[in-house]
Protein backbone atom coordinates (compact mmCIF):
# COMPACT_ATOMS: atom_id res chain seq x y z
CA UNK A 1 0.00 0.00 0.00
CA UNK A 2 1.04 3.49 -0.40
CA UNK A 3 0.74 6.27 1.80
CA UNK A 4 -0.99 9.05 0.29
CA UNK A 5 -1.23 12.74 1.97
CA UNK A 6 -4.95 14.19 2.34
CA UNK A 7 -4.76 17.67 3.28
CA UNK A 8 -7.86 19.95 4.18
CA UNK A 9 -7.92 23.50 2.36
CA UNK A 10 -10.20 26.28 2.90
CA UNK A 11 -11.11 28.03 -0.49
CA UNK A 12 -8.59 31.22 -0.27
CA UNK A 13 -6.36 32.36 -2.45
CA UNK A 14 -2.76 31.38 -1.98
CA UNK A 15 -3.50 28.33 0.16
CA UNK A 16 -2.22 25.76 -1.92
CA UNK A 17 0.90 27.99 -2.80
CA UNK A 18 1.62 28.02 0.57
CA UNK A 19 1.09 24.23 1.14
CA UNK A 20 3.14 23.41 -1.63
CA UNK A 21 5.91 26.05 -0.19
CA UNK A 22 5.92 23.74 2.79
CA UNK A 23 6.37 20.79 1.67
CA UNK A 24 9.56 22.14 -0.50
CA UNK A 25 10.43 23.82 2.68
CA UNK A 26 10.75 20.20 4.74
CA UNK A 27 12.49 18.93 1.20
CA UNK A 28 9.67 17.12 0.18
CA UNK A 29 9.49 16.17 -3.46
CA UNK A 30 6.15 15.17 -4.67
CA UNK A 31 5.36 12.66 -7.42
CA UNK A 32 1.75 13.52 -8.30
CA UNK A 33 -1.12 16.30 -6.30
CA UNK A 34 -4.62 16.13 -7.48
CA UNK A 35 -7.29 18.78 -6.04
CA UNK A 36 -10.87 18.06 -4.82
CA UNK A 37 -12.90 20.67 -4.40
CA UNK A 38 -16.78 21.99 -3.29
CA UNK A 39 -17.54 25.71 -2.78
CA UNK A 40 -15.99 25.49 0.72
CA UNK A 41 -12.99 23.37 0.61
CA UNK A 42 -11.09 21.13 -1.25
CA UNK A 43 -9.30 18.12 -0.61
CA UNK A 44 -5.45 17.60 -1.49
CA UNK A 45 -4.40 14.19 -2.36
CA UNK A 46 -0.28 13.81 -2.24
CA UNK A 47 2.11 11.32 -3.50
CA UNK A 48 5.49 12.45 -2.40
CA UNK A 49 8.45 11.31 -0.68
CA UNK A 50 8.65 10.80 2.85
CA UNK A 51 5.28 11.47 3.53
CA UNK A 52 5.03 10.70 7.62
CA UNK A 53 7.47 14.15 7.85
CA UNK A 54 5.50 15.85 4.92
CA UNK A 55 2.28 15.88 7.65
CA UNK A 56 4.41 16.77 10.46
CA UNK A 57 5.69 19.55 8.39
CA UNK A 58 2.43 20.43 7.12
CA UNK A 59 0.59 20.31 11.00
CA UNK A 60 3.07 22.44 12.07
CA UNK A 61 1.77 25.12 9.50
CA UNK A 62 -1.85 24.54 11.01
CA UNK A 63 -3.01 22.25 7.63
CA UNK A 64 -5.68 18.96 8.47
CA UNK A 65 -3.33 16.37 7.26
CA UNK A 66 -4.85 12.45 7.20
CA UNK A 67 -2.34 9.75 5.32
CA UNK A 68 -4.61 7.50 3.46
CA UNK A 69 -3.32 3.94 2.32
CA UNK A 70 -3.65 3.88 -1.03
CA UNK A 71 -3.07 1.19 -4.15
CA UNK A 72 -0.94 1.72 -6.83
CA UNK A 73 -0.67 -0.20 -10.32
CA UNK A 74 2.05 0.16 -13.03
CA UNK A 75 0.58 -0.30 -16.55
CA UNK A 76 1.60 0.17 -19.89
CA UNK A 77 1.40 3.45 -21.50
CA UNK A 78 -0.97 2.40 -23.84
CA UNK A 79 -4.38 2.52 -25.03
CA UNK A 80 -6.43 0.31 -22.35
CA UNK A 81 -4.02 0.03 -19.80
CA UNK A 82 -6.72 1.87 -17.34
CA UNK A 83 -9.28 -0.12 -18.31
CA UNK A 84 -7.61 -3.22 -17.75
CA UNK A 85 -7.27 -2.68 -14.52
CA UNK A 86 -10.60 -1.37 -13.79
CA UNK A 87 -12.49 -4.36 -15.57
CA UNK A 88 -10.51 -6.92 -13.10
CA UNK A 89 -11.95 -4.83 -10.04
CA UNK A 90 -15.64 -4.60 -11.42
CA UNK A 91 -15.62 -8.16 -12.43
CA UNK A 92 -14.82 -8.91 -8.57
CA UNK A 93 -17.57 -6.23 -7.75
CA UNK A 94 -14.65 -3.92 -5.77
CA UNK A 95 -15.94 -0.32 -5.88
CA UNK A 96 -13.47 2.24 -6.67
CA UNK A 97 -14.06 5.48 -4.82
CA UNK A 98 -11.54 7.79 -6.48
CA UNK A 99 -8.55 7.09 -8.85
CA UNK A 100 -6.06 9.29 -10.64
CA UNK A 101 -2.96 8.28 -12.65
CA UNK A 102 0.57 9.85 -13.81
CA UNK A 103 2.94 9.12 -16.08
CA UNK A 104 6.63 9.61 -15.85
CA UNK A 105 8.11 11.44 -19.12
CA UNK A 106 10.25 9.40 -21.18
CA UNK A 107 8.91 5.91 -19.10
CA UNK A 108 6.87 3.49 -21.00
CA UNK A 109 4.34 3.17 -18.57
CA UNK A 110 1.99 4.83 -16.29
CA UNK A 111 0.93 5.06 -12.81
CA UNK A 112 -2.63 4.37 -11.76
CA UNK A 113 -3.42 5.30 -8.11
CA UNK A 114 -6.66 3.52 -6.72
CA UNK A 115 -8.82 4.52 -3.09
CA UNK A 116 -10.97 1.31 -2.99
CA UNK A 117 -12.39 -0.25 0.52
CA UNK A 118 -11.56 -3.45 0.15
CA UNK A 119 -9.07 -6.30 1.48
CA UNK A 120 -9.15 -8.13 -1.48
CA UNK A 121 -8.03 -5.41 -4.00
CA UNK A 122 -4.30 -6.25 -3.91
CA UNK A 123 -5.24 -10.05 -4.55
CA UNK A 124 -7.37 -9.64 -6.87
CA UNK A 125 -5.15 -7.61 -9.09
CA UNK A 126 -2.21 -9.64 -8.49
CA UNK A 127 -4.23 -12.93 -9.64
CA UNK A 128 -4.67 -11.00 -12.73
CA UNK A 129 -1.29 -10.53 -13.76
CA UNK A 130 -1.23 -6.72 -12.94
CA UNK A 131 2.08 -5.06 -11.07
CA UNK A 132 0.87 -3.74 -7.76
CA UNK A 133 3.76 -1.79 -6.63
CA UNK A 134 5.16 -0.90 -3.29
CA UNK A 135 5.76 2.41 -1.43
CA UNK A 136 9.98 2.15 -1.99
CA UNK A 137 9.37 1.85 -5.77
CA UNK A 138 7.40 5.44 -6.02
CA UNK A 139 9.23 7.62 -2.91
CA UNK A 140 11.46 7.54 -0.55
CA UNK A 141 9.56 6.49 2.93
CA UNK A 142 9.98 7.37 5.88
CA UNK B 1 -14.90 23.98 53.60
CA UNK B 2 -12.10 26.74 54.66
CA UNK B 3 -14.93 28.63 56.73
CA UNK B 4 -17.74 25.83 57.62
CA UNK B 5 -18.96 28.30 60.25
CA UNK B 6 -20.27 30.04 57.99
CA UNK B 7 -20.45 27.89 54.36
CA UNK B 8 -22.66 25.37 56.56
CA UNK B 9 -24.44 27.63 58.61
CA UNK B 10 -28.23 27.11 59.37
CA UNK B 11 -30.52 28.34 57.44
CA UNK B 12 -32.13 30.55 59.87
CA UNK B 13 -29.26 31.56 61.46
CA UNK B 14 -27.67 32.64 58.09
CA UNK B 15 -31.08 34.89 57.48
CA UNK B 16 -30.65 36.36 60.66
CA UNK B 17 -27.33 37.34 59.82
CA UNK B 18 -28.38 38.48 56.08
CA UNK B 19 -31.10 40.96 57.29
CA UNK B 20 -28.83 42.38 59.73
CA UNK B 21 -26.49 43.18 57.26
CA UNK B 22 -28.84 44.23 54.93
CA UNK B 23 -30.31 46.97 57.46
CA UNK B 24 -27.02 48.49 58.38
CA UNK B 25 -25.94 48.49 54.35
CA UNK B 26 -29.17 50.55 53.12
CA UNK B 27 -28.41 52.45 56.17
CA UNK B 28 -24.94 53.35 54.94
CA UNK B 29 -25.31 53.79 51.93
CA UNK B 30 -28.33 55.73 52.06
CA UNK B 31 -25.72 58.50 54.17
CA UNK B 32 -22.79 58.36 51.99
CA UNK B 33 -24.02 57.53 48.25
CA UNK B 34 -25.67 60.06 47.03
CA UNK B 35 -26.55 58.08 43.86
CA UNK B 36 -28.47 55.91 46.45
CA UNK B 37 -30.01 58.06 48.62
CA UNK B 38 -32.08 60.36 45.09
CA UNK B 39 -32.75 56.61 43.95
CA UNK B 40 -34.27 55.39 47.32
CA UNK B 41 -35.86 58.79 47.86
CA UNK B 42 -37.11 58.82 44.06
CA UNK B 43 -38.67 54.87 44.65
CA UNK B 44 -40.16 56.55 47.42
CA UNK B 45 -38.52 53.75 50.04
CA UNK B 46 -37.12 53.79 52.98
CA UNK B 47 -33.48 51.96 54.23
CA UNK B 48 -35.15 51.22 57.70
CA UNK B 49 -36.28 47.71 57.20
CA UNK B 50 -37.81 44.61 58.86
CA UNK B 51 -37.12 41.72 56.82
CA UNK B 52 -35.39 40.40 53.83
CA UNK B 53 -38.44 40.34 51.57
CA UNK B 54 -38.28 44.00 51.86
CA UNK B 55 -35.54 44.14 49.34
CA UNK B 56 -37.54 43.55 46.41
CA UNK B 57 -39.21 47.11 46.76
CA UNK B 58 -35.52 48.84 46.29
CA UNK B 59 -34.84 50.07 42.84
CA UNK B 60 -31.94 47.84 40.60
CA UNK B 61 -28.68 49.17 40.10
CA UNK B 62 -27.40 48.83 36.20
CA UNK B 63 -24.08 49.35 34.62
CA UNK B 64 -25.27 52.69 33.67
CA UNK B 65 -25.28 53.72 36.94
CA UNK B 66 -21.63 52.98 37.46
CA UNK B 67 -20.71 54.15 34.02
CA UNK B 68 -22.27 57.44 34.90
CA UNK B 69 -20.47 57.53 38.45
CA UNK B 70 -17.18 57.47 36.21
CA UNK B 71 -14.71 57.07 38.47
CA UNK B 72 -15.36 57.29 42.09
CA UNK B 73 -18.92 58.22 42.30
CA UNK B 74 -20.23 55.14 44.16
CA UNK B 75 -17.80 55.22 46.66
CA UNK B 76 -19.12 54.78 49.97
CA UNK B 77 -16.17 55.60 51.79
CA UNK B 78 -13.59 58.15 51.35
CA UNK B 79 -10.34 57.74 48.77
CA UNK B 80 -8.23 57.70 51.59
CA UNK B 81 -9.73 54.24 53.10
CA UNK B 82 -9.77 52.95 49.68
CA UNK B 83 -6.53 50.64 49.46
CA UNK B 84 -7.29 48.95 45.37
CA UNK B 85 -8.97 49.74 42.64
CA UNK B 86 -9.98 47.78 39.90
CA UNK B 87 -12.09 48.09 36.35
CA UNK B 88 -14.31 46.29 34.59
CA UNK B 89 -12.89 45.55 30.65
CA UNK B 90 -15.09 48.01 29.04
CA UNK B 91 -15.91 45.41 26.13
CA UNK B 92 -19.33 47.24 25.59
CA UNK B 93 -18.73 50.55 26.70
CA UNK B 94 -16.86 52.90 28.96
CA UNK B 95 -15.11 51.32 31.27
CA UNK B 96 -16.10 51.36 35.48
CA UNK B 97 -14.11 51.72 38.28
CA UNK B 98 -14.61 49.65 41.70
CA UNK B 99 -12.68 50.25 45.14
CA UNK B 100 -11.62 48.22 47.98
CA UNK B 101 -11.14 48.80 51.31
CA UNK B 102 -9.01 47.03 53.60
CA UNK B 103 -11.56 45.31 54.67
CA UNK B 104 -12.62 44.26 51.80
CA UNK B 105 -9.22 42.86 50.01
CA UNK B 106 -9.52 41.17 53.75
CA UNK B 107 -13.50 39.48 52.69
CA UNK B 108 -12.55 38.75 49.47
CA UNK B 109 -9.46 36.77 50.19
CA UNK B 110 -11.20 34.61 52.08
CA UNK B 111 -13.92 34.54 49.96
CA UNK B 112 -11.78 33.09 46.90
CA UNK B 113 -9.74 31.19 49.71
CA UNK B 114 -13.21 29.55 50.13
CA UNK B 115 -13.62 29.09 45.94
CA UNK B 116 -10.20 27.15 46.03
CA UNK B 117 -10.76 24.65 48.93
CA UNK B 118 -14.21 24.15 46.77
CA UNK B 119 -12.47 22.97 43.88
CA UNK B 120 -10.40 20.68 46.66
CA UNK B 121 -7.45 22.80 47.42
CA UNK B 122 -5.55 22.98 50.31
CA UNK B 123 -1.96 24.74 51.59
CA UNK B 124 -0.22 21.85 50.01
CA UNK B 125 -1.29 22.97 46.88
CA UNK B 126 0.63 25.04 44.26
CA UNK B 127 -1.76 27.25 42.38
CA UNK B 128 -0.84 28.72 38.64
CA UNK B 129 -2.69 31.91 38.40
CA UNK B 130 -3.06 32.50 34.27
CA UNK B 131 -6.03 34.80 34.60
CA UNK B 132 -4.55 38.23 33.68
CA UNK B 133 -3.17 40.65 36.73
CA UNK B 134 -3.99 44.37 36.76
CA UNK B 135 -7.44 46.28 36.34
CA UNK B 136 -8.64 42.56 35.85
CA UNK B 137 -9.66 41.43 39.20
CA UNK B 138 -9.23 37.56 37.93
CA UNK B 139 -5.27 37.43 38.77
CA UNK B 140 -5.13 39.15 41.79
CA UNK B 141 -8.01 38.06 43.19
CA UNK B 142 -7.55 34.46 42.64
CA UNK B 143 -3.76 35.34 44.32
CA UNK B 144 -4.85 36.49 47.04
CA UNK B 145 -7.54 33.29 47.75
CA UNK B 146 -4.68 31.01 47.28
CA UNK B 147 -2.13 32.83 49.68
CA UNK B 148 -4.80 33.54 52.25
CA UNK B 149 -5.54 29.27 51.53
CA UNK B 150 -1.56 28.65 51.94
CA UNK B 151 -1.50 27.01 49.06
CA UNK B 152 1.87 27.87 47.23
CA UNK B 153 1.11 30.77 44.30
CA UNK B 154 2.72 31.00 40.95
CA UNK B 155 1.60 34.81 39.89
CA UNK B 156 2.48 33.81 36.33
CA UNK B 157 -0.63 35.86 34.91
CA UNK B 158 -2.15 35.56 31.12
CA UNK B 159 -0.40 34.99 28.14
CA UNK B 160 2.82 33.12 26.62
CA UNK B 161 1.32 29.89 26.46
CA UNK B 162 4.20 27.81 26.10
CA UNK B 163 5.63 28.86 29.11
CA UNK B 164 2.20 28.48 30.77
CA UNK B 165 2.53 24.43 30.06
CA UNK B 166 6.51 24.72 30.83
CA UNK B 167 5.62 25.88 34.22
CA UNK B 168 2.91 23.07 34.71
CA UNK B 169 5.36 20.57 34.17
CA UNK B 170 8.39 22.32 35.67
CA UNK B 171 6.62 23.62 39.00
CA UNK B 172 4.43 20.63 39.60
CA UNK B 173 1.10 22.82 39.69
CA UNK B 174 -2.04 21.19 40.65
CA UNK B 175 -4.52 24.05 39.93
CA UNK B 176 -4.71 26.08 37.23
CA UNK B 177 -6.67 29.01 37.23
CA UNK B 178 -7.64 30.55 33.94
CA UNK B 179 -10.69 31.06 31.08
CA UNK B 180 -11.93 27.87 30.03
CA UNK B 181 -11.21 28.84 25.96
CA UNK B 182 -7.68 29.90 27.38
CA UNK B 183 -7.85 26.17 29.01
CA UNK B 184 -8.55 24.63 25.70
CA UNK B 185 -5.18 26.64 24.19
CA UNK B 186 -2.95 25.24 26.59
CA UNK B 187 -4.08 21.90 26.18
CA UNK B 188 -3.29 22.05 22.54
CA UNK B 189 -0.31 23.82 22.96
CA UNK B 190 0.87 20.97 25.38
CA UNK B 191 -0.10 18.13 22.74
CA UNK B 192 2.01 19.99 20.05
CA UNK B 193 4.68 20.41 22.86
CA UNK B 194 4.73 16.63 23.25
CA UNK B 195 3.61 17.11 26.98
CA UNK B 196 0.69 14.99 28.06
CA UNK B 197 -1.31 16.61 30.56
CA UNK B 198 -2.43 13.47 31.95
CA UNK B 199 1.34 13.20 33.71
CA UNK B 200 1.56 16.51 35.37
CA UNK B 201 -0.13 16.22 38.74
CA UNK B 202 -3.04 19.13 37.88
CA UNK B 203 -5.85 17.96 39.91
CA UNK B 204 -8.61 20.82 38.91
CA UNK B 205 -9.26 23.92 37.29
CA UNK B 206 -10.93 26.90 38.25
CA UNK B 207 -12.41 28.00 35.60
CA UNK B 208 -14.46 31.66 34.54
CA UNK B 209 -15.29 34.49 33.49
CA UNK B 210 -16.67 33.55 30.36
CA UNK B 211 -19.97 31.41 29.73
CA UNK B 212 -19.25 27.66 29.19
CA UNK B 213 -21.26 24.30 28.62
CA UNK B 214 -21.26 21.33 30.22
CA UNK B 215 -20.17 19.44 27.15
CA UNK B 216 -16.82 21.96 27.06
CA UNK B 217 -16.64 20.97 30.96
CA UNK B 218 -16.23 17.00 29.79
CA UNK B 219 -14.09 18.03 26.72
CA UNK B 220 -11.51 19.94 28.46
CA UNK B 221 -11.68 17.10 31.54
CA UNK B 222 -10.89 14.67 29.00
CA UNK B 223 -7.82 16.16 27.01
CA UNK B 224 -6.79 17.27 30.58
CA UNK B 225 -7.12 15.14 32.82
CA UNK B 226 -8.27 17.12 35.59
CA UNK B 227 -11.67 18.17 37.32
CA UNK B 228 -13.12 21.91 35.63
CA UNK B 229 -14.50 23.57 38.41
CA UNK B 230 -16.86 26.23 37.38
CA UNK B 231 -16.45 29.55 39.11
CA UNK B 232 -18.00 32.72 39.41
CA UNK B 233 -17.92 36.23 39.43
CA UNK B 234 -17.88 39.78 38.38
CA UNK B 235 -15.72 42.95 39.64
CA UNK B 236 -18.98 44.71 39.87
CA UNK B 237 -20.42 42.73 43.17
CA UNK B 238 -16.55 41.58 43.97
CA UNK B 239 -14.96 39.82 41.13
CA UNK B 240 -13.67 35.74 41.23
CA UNK B 241 -15.31 34.18 44.58
CA UNK B 242 -18.73 35.64 44.53
CA UNK B 243 -19.93 31.71 43.55
CA UNK B 244 -18.25 28.85 43.39
CA UNK B 245 -19.06 24.88 42.54
CA UNK B 246 -17.90 22.13 45.11
CA UNK B 247 -16.67 18.36 43.67
CA UNK B 248 -20.14 17.96 43.13
CA UNK B 249 -20.31 20.07 39.97
CA UNK B 250 -23.99 20.55 40.25
CA UNK B 251 -24.50 24.20 40.77
CA UNK B 252 -22.23 27.03 41.83
CA UNK B 253 -22.63 28.11 45.92
CA UNK B 254 -23.64 31.08 45.95
CA UNK B 255 -21.50 33.08 49.28
CA UNK B 256 -24.73 34.14 50.81
CA UNK B 257 -23.32 35.27 54.21
CA UNK B 258 -22.15 38.47 51.77
CA UNK B 259 -23.94 38.47 49.18
CA UNK B 260 -27.79 38.51 48.38
CA UNK B 261 -28.71 36.52 45.28
CA UNK B 262 -32.41 37.12 43.44
CA UNK B 263 -33.74 35.72 40.27
CA UNK B 264 -35.81 38.09 38.74
CA UNK B 265 -38.07 37.94 35.31
CA UNK B 266 -35.76 40.46 32.48
CA UNK B 267 -39.51 41.72 31.68
CA UNK B 268 -41.49 42.44 34.50
CA UNK B 269 -38.57 42.87 37.14
CA UNK B 270 -40.40 40.48 39.55
CA UNK B 271 -38.21 38.05 41.45
CA UNK B 272 -39.02 34.72 40.25
CA UNK B 273 -39.42 31.56 42.60
CA UNK B 274 -36.12 29.05 42.95
CA UNK B 275 -36.05 27.19 40.25
CA UNK B 276 -36.54 29.12 37.62
CA UNK B 277 -34.91 30.96 35.13
CA UNK B 278 -33.78 34.72 35.04
CA UNK B 279 -31.68 37.44 35.34
CA UNK B 280 -29.24 37.10 38.27
CA UNK B 281 -29.21 40.55 40.67
CA UNK B 282 -26.87 40.44 43.39
CA UNK B 283 -26.88 42.65 46.74
CA UNK B 284 -23.50 43.21 48.45
CA UNK B 285 -24.12 42.62 52.11
CA UNK B 286 -20.39 43.49 53.79
CA UNK B 287 -18.56 45.26 51.06
CA UNK B 288 -17.36 48.60 51.87
CA UNK B 289 -16.11 50.79 49.38
CA UNK B 290 -18.51 50.75 46.58
CA UNK B 291 -21.57 48.56 48.06
CA UNK B 292 -23.88 47.68 45.37
CA UNK B 293 -27.90 47.08 45.56
CA UNK B 294 -29.75 45.04 43.38
CA UNK B 295 -26.89 44.65 40.58
CA UNK B 296 -28.75 43.10 37.24
CA UNK B 297 -25.98 41.40 36.07
CA UNK B 298 -27.59 40.35 32.98
CA UNK B 299 -26.56 36.69 33.42
CA UNK B 300 -28.82 34.43 32.62
CA UNK B 301 -29.07 31.35 35.46
CA UNK B 302 -31.21 29.80 38.08
CA UNK B 303 -31.25 28.47 41.63
CA UNK B 304 -31.11 24.74 41.93
CA UNK B 305 -33.76 24.09 44.42
CA UNK B 306 -32.75 21.48 47.08
CA UNK B 307 -29.70 20.65 49.46
CA UNK B 308 -26.09 20.09 48.21
CA UNK B 309 -24.50 16.92 49.26
CA UNK B 310 -20.99 18.50 50.31
CA UNK B 311 -22.51 19.93 53.41
CA UNK B 312 -22.39 23.60 52.31
CA UNK B 313 -25.57 25.40 53.10
CA UNK B 314 -26.02 28.03 50.51
CA UNK B 315 -27.78 27.68 47.99
CA UNK B 316 -26.14 26.98 44.12
CA UNK B 317 -27.19 28.71 41.03
CA UNK B 318 -26.66 27.01 37.82
CA UNK B 319 -23.98 27.49 35.38
CA UNK B 320 -24.38 30.98 33.95
CA UNK B 321 -25.73 29.85 30.24
CA UNK B 322 -25.28 33.12 28.59
CA UNK B 323 -25.71 37.08 29.37
CA UNK B 324 -28.38 38.97 28.02
CA UNK B 325 -25.85 41.30 26.99
CA UNK B 326 -24.77 38.45 24.62
CA UNK B 327 -27.96 37.60 23.50
CA UNK B 328 -28.06 37.68 19.49
CA UNK B 329 -31.21 38.85 17.59
CA UNK B 330 -31.33 36.68 14.90
CA UNK B 331 -34.40 37.30 12.71
CA UNK B 332 -36.37 38.24 15.71
CA UNK B 333 -35.02 35.13 17.39
CA UNK B 334 -33.29 35.33 20.83
CA UNK B 335 -29.75 32.89 20.87
CA UNK B 336 -26.90 32.69 23.10
CA UNK B 337 -23.46 31.87 21.44
CA UNK B 338 -23.11 28.96 24.39
CA UNK B 339 -25.65 27.02 22.45
CA UNK B 340 -23.30 26.78 19.40
CA UNK B 341 -20.21 25.66 21.58
CA UNK B 342 -22.78 23.65 23.38
CA UNK B 343 -23.39 21.38 19.76
CA UNK B 344 -19.73 21.64 18.61
CA UNK B 345 -18.89 19.91 22.07
CA UNK B 346 -20.96 16.97 21.33
CA UNK B 347 -19.58 16.19 18.02
CA UNK B 348 -17.21 14.17 16.73
CA UNK B 349 -14.66 15.34 14.08
CA UNK B 350 -15.18 19.53 14.88
CA UNK B 351 -12.99 21.42 17.54
CA UNK B 352 -15.12 23.31 19.76
CA UNK B 353 -13.41 26.85 18.74
CA UNK B 354 -16.10 28.90 16.03
CA UNK B 355 -17.30 31.90 15.09
CA UNK B 356 -20.47 33.27 14.20
CA UNK B 357 -20.43 35.87 11.70
CA UNK B 358 -23.79 37.93 11.68
CA UNK B 359 -24.69 39.72 8.23
CA UNK B 360 -27.28 41.34 6.14
CA UNK B 361 -28.20 40.32 2.78
CA UNK B 362 -31.18 42.85 2.32
CA UNK B 363 -32.93 43.10 4.90
CA UNK B 364 -32.53 39.75 5.75
CA UNK B 365 -30.21 38.77 8.83
CA UNK B 366 -27.41 35.87 7.86
CA UNK B 367 -25.82 33.93 9.66
CA UNK B 368 -22.26 31.95 9.24
CA UNK B 369 -20.93 29.70 11.36
CA UNK B 370 -17.31 28.95 11.16
CA UNK B 371 -15.91 26.05 12.17
CA UNK B 372 -12.82 24.13 12.88
CA UNK B 373 -12.20 21.07 11.90
CA UNK B 374 -10.50 18.26 14.74
CA UNK B 375 -6.96 18.37 13.82
CA UNK B 376 -7.07 14.17 13.79
CA UNK B 377 -10.63 14.01 11.66
CA UNK B 378 -9.74 12.12 8.52
CA UNK B 379 -9.56 14.55 5.46
CA UNK B 380 -9.60 11.84 2.83
CA UNK B 381 -13.44 11.98 1.58
CA UNK B 382 -14.96 15.03 0.65
CA UNK B 383 -18.12 13.36 1.38
CA UNK B 384 -17.38 12.94 4.83
CA UNK B 385 -16.45 16.10 5.20
CA UNK B 386 -19.80 17.41 3.68
CA UNK B 387 -21.43 15.20 5.89
CA UNK B 388 -20.02 16.32 9.01
CA UNK B 389 -21.05 19.90 7.49
CA UNK B 390 -24.56 19.06 7.41
CA UNK B 391 -24.43 17.54 10.64
CA UNK B 392 -23.42 20.26 12.52
CA UNK B 393 -25.49 22.78 10.39
CA UNK B 394 -28.46 20.38 10.82
CA UNK B 395 -27.98 20.38 14.59
CA UNK B 396 -26.64 24.09 15.18
CA UNK B 397 -30.21 24.83 13.46
CA UNK B 398 -32.28 22.83 15.77
CA UNK B 399 -30.64 23.72 19.08
CA UNK B 400 -31.51 27.79 17.62
CA UNK B 401 -34.51 26.82 15.61
CA UNK B 402 -32.90 29.41 13.44
CA UNK B 403 -31.17 28.60 9.65
CA UNK B 404 -27.50 28.95 9.32
CA UNK B 405 -24.84 28.14 7.02
CA UNK B 406 -21.85 26.17 8.29
CA UNK B 407 -18.67 26.42 7.02
CA UNK B 408 -15.47 24.28 8.15
CA UNK B 409 -12.10 26.11 8.07
CA UNK B 410 -8.72 24.39 8.95
CA UNK B 411 -7.54 23.22 12.49
CA UNK B 412 -6.31 26.12 14.49
CA UNK B 413 -7.09 28.80 11.78
CA UNK B 414 -9.77 30.78 14.66
CA UNK B 415 -8.16 33.12 16.19
CA UNK B 416 -7.46 32.05 19.84
CA UNK B 417 -7.84 34.43 22.83
CA UNK B 418 -5.56 34.11 25.98
CA UNK B 419 -8.71 35.51 27.90
CA UNK B 420 -12.11 36.09 26.86
CA UNK B 421 -12.87 34.56 23.91
CA UNK B 422 -14.43 36.72 20.44
CA UNK B 423 -17.15 34.53 19.13
CA UNK B 424 -19.40 37.13 17.44
CA UNK B 425 -18.77 38.94 14.62
CA UNK B 426 -21.90 41.44 13.48
CA UNK B 427 -21.70 43.28 10.69
CA UNK B 428 -24.77 44.17 10.08
CA UNK B 429 -24.73 47.36 11.82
Amino acid sequence: MIDQLSVFIENKAGRLAELTRTLSGAQVNMRALILADTAEFGVVRIICDRPHEAKRALEAEGFGVSLTQVIAVQVPDTPGGLADVLEVFGAEGINVEYAYCFVEPGSAYAVDIFKVDDERAISVLRDAGLTVIAAEQLYAKD
Amino acid sequence: MYQPEFEAMAREELNDLQLQRLQALLKRVYENVPLYRDKFDAAGVSPDITSLEDLSKFPFTVKDDMRSAYPYGMFAVPLKDIVRVHSSSGTTGQITVVGYTKGDIERWSDLMARTLACAGAGPEDIVQVTYGYGLFTGGLGVHYGSERLGATTIPISGGNTKRQVQVMKDFGTTILACTPSYALLIAETALEMGIDLHDLPLKAGIFGAEPWSENMRLQVEEIMGCKAIDIYGLSEIMGPGVASECSEQHGLHVNEDHFLVEIIDPETLQPVPDGESGEVVFTTLTKEGIPVIRYRTRDISRIIPGECPCGRGFRRMERVTGRSDDMLIIRGVNVFPSQIEQVLAGIPGVAPHYQVILDKRGSMDTVEVNVEVAPDMSFDEIRELEALQNRVRGEIQSALAVSIAVKLVEPKSIERSQGKAVRVIDKRS
